[in-house]
């Protein structure tokens, strides 16, 4: 009992420190494949470091909702990190407090709150971002909640923990069709989710081109350090839904002993480490779309997931 | 041991044919010829496997031949054919204009998808567990995605892959029902496809040639005038 809480809250600390480290290594990565030197991977925690000894500046205009937001947006993938699997493949102290539906409702909060505070500043490059968000979170809403209904016809469970054996146990399950288009899906999500390439350029200084990063314009010192932190955050708890649930649950501790879930984190780093190059793979192949073209991205992300949920339910 | 394999050949076939339905949903919604072509090609790739994989399934050599047969006349034939007859400037345009806009057209898919499920039922259920499996209700999705096709897109070449497709599906589905049909009418069925495709490409050229396009949504009328005022009409 004792034991699985401070596994628990050991997962939560992975989430909290090495989620900086894998927004490095995907920016490094992404630099390099481009030709360039890159910063070093250790920038994010710099730049957090540098932001958390800054001023705060706050609008004399702005509401509650503008100071609260940014720890909102922190705690959110905090609460998530607990619910999902990091380390463990045997279910965690608050393993059942939520599901996966659960999950993907508290990360729509920080989403919820983020909007609010961009409207909130009356900036105008804010309310902008914020639309479009919007436009893109409701679109990709209907392909989460595909995604999450096909797996639990699966696995007659939403629980991650639960979900996450029931593709490769046997082995063979692995290559289900449903499976390898969820998985695509799932994949899209997360680019669209992530602000990532295709949907949003995450690098990009044009306020007029931003969707995801113009949010947090309005923001700096201790705020900003917060909405960046809760962003690289969600970014890692998306990736090890993915990963531990979805793709490949494997690598992570089966014993109940602090040795066995310790080891489990440089495997799991090292899984983030593949996806990453994967995913840098993807961002620098394509181009950013249109803003009206994101319908059709994630027009086929959903038809993706409907071909998936069809061909597991008939 | 042997059950595992079995179960592996019939997950991977399963997997084939879930990519078959996607691209066929691709040829649908791609707005360049190029695109077009190309997911047409992983779709006939994805036919042979599933050809290759039912047979390595059930032990039925025949299906090995028409795997061959698909591998060699639509993934490499069907390209090259079209590429020496149709015009290139086909492959160089951006956009098609469509009949219906893109998300539209694919709920409209979609629609279409999960009513080859409820067609398939019928014939499921007539035929021994041994022919039922993803490839019925996935083939006649692919024929209907192909007549759909056909009705939305308003350009020669993806117009001719949404014939082609149609002749995938119906493949696609034949392969699981009939697995001793003799290889000549799969031979002929291929044939006839290529000799379709030269003709349409042939047409396509000669179209292009008098008209100055191949939009078939700007050729609405037949009209019996001279070559460059119909040009001069359709501007």
């Amino acid at each position: 009992m004792a034991r699985t809480l401070l596994f628990n809250l050991i997962q939560v600390a992975v989430v909290l420190l090495f989620s900086p480290l894998a927004a490095g290594v995907l920016a490094k990565l992404k630099e390099r494949v481009q030709s360039k030197r890159g910063p070093s991977i250790f920038q994010p925690y710099r730049d957090l470091w540098k932001l958390f000894h800054k001023d705060e500046i706050v609008s004399e205009d702005s509401s509650w909702i503008f100071r609260f937001t940014p720890y909102i947006v922190f705690v959110v993938p905090v609460f998530v990190a607990m619910l999902i699997p990091v380390l463990t493949d045997y279910p965690l102290f608050f393993a059942f407090m939520g599901d996966m539906l659960g999950a993907g409702f508290v990360l729509s909060l920080g989403g919820f709150f983020a909007t609010l505070a961009a409207v909130d500043t009356a900036n105008p490059y804010g309310p902008i971002g914020a639309s479009r968000t919007r436009m893109v979170g409701f679109l990709a809403e209907p392909v989460f909640m595909i995604v999450f209904f096909t797996v639990s016809f699966v696995a007659g469970s939403t629980i991650p923990y639960i979900v996450q054996q029931q593709w490769v146990t046997p082995l063979t399950n692995f290559f289900e069709p449903s499976h390898i288009l969820l998985l695509l899906a799932f994949l899209m999500l997360i680019l669209a989710e992530g602000g990532r390439i295709p949907v949003d350029n995450p690098t990009g200084h044009f306020e007029l081109a931003m969707i995801d990063e113009s949010k947090s314009l309005e923001y700096s010192g201790r705020g900003m350090a917060l909405m960046k932190w809760g962003g690289y955050m969600k970014f890692f708890v998306l990736m090890c839904v993915f990963l531990n649930v979805l793709l490949a649950p494997w690598g992570l501790a089966s014993q109940q002993t602090l040795g066995a879930v310790l080891l489990a984190i440089p495997q799991i780093l090292f899984k983030i480490f593949c996806f990453l190059l994967v995913f840098v793979l993807i961002e620098s192949s394509l181009a950013k779309l249109r803003l009206f073209r994101i319908a059709e991205f994630l027009g086929a992300a959903f038809i993706t997931a409907v071909a998936a949920m069809i061909m597991q339910v008939f | 041991m042997n059950d595992a394999v079995n179960q592996l050949y019939t997950n991977l076939n399963a997997l084939a044919a879930g990519l078959f339905l996607l691209t066929a949903f691709g040829i649908v919604a791609t707005r360049q010829a190029r695109g077009c072509l190309n997911l047409f090609i992983v779709q006939s790739l994805l036919l042979a496997a599933s050809a290759l994989l039912l047979g390595l399934r059930y032990n039925v050599p025949h299906l090995y031949g028409v795997a061959l047969v698909n591998l060699i006349s639509k993934p490499i034939i069907v390209p090259w054919l079209l590429r020496r007859t149709s015009p290139a400037e086909i492959y160089t345009r951006r956009e098609i204009d469509q009949a219906l806009n893109i998300p539209t057209a694919l709920l409209i898919a979609l629609a279409l998808a999960i009513l080859a499920y409820f067609l398939s039922v019928p014939v499921s259920s007539a035929v021994s567990a041994d022919f039922r499996g993803p490839n019925i209700p996935i083939g006649i999705a692919g024929l209907l995605l192909g007549a759909f096709t056909l009705t939305v897109r308003r350009e020669a070449v993806p117009l001719l892959i949404g014939l082609l497709q149609m002749e995938n599906g119906a493949f696609f589905t034949g392969i699981s029902i009939s697995r001793n049909l003799p290889l000549i009418i799969e031979l002929a069925v291929a044939t006839d496809g290529l000799i379709i495709v030269f003709i349409i490409g042939v047409l396509t050229r000669a179209v292009h040639k008098h008209v100055g396009t191949t939009a078939v949504g700007e050729l609405a009328s037949l009209k019996e005038t001279s070559a460059p005022a119909l040009k001069e009409a359709g501007k």
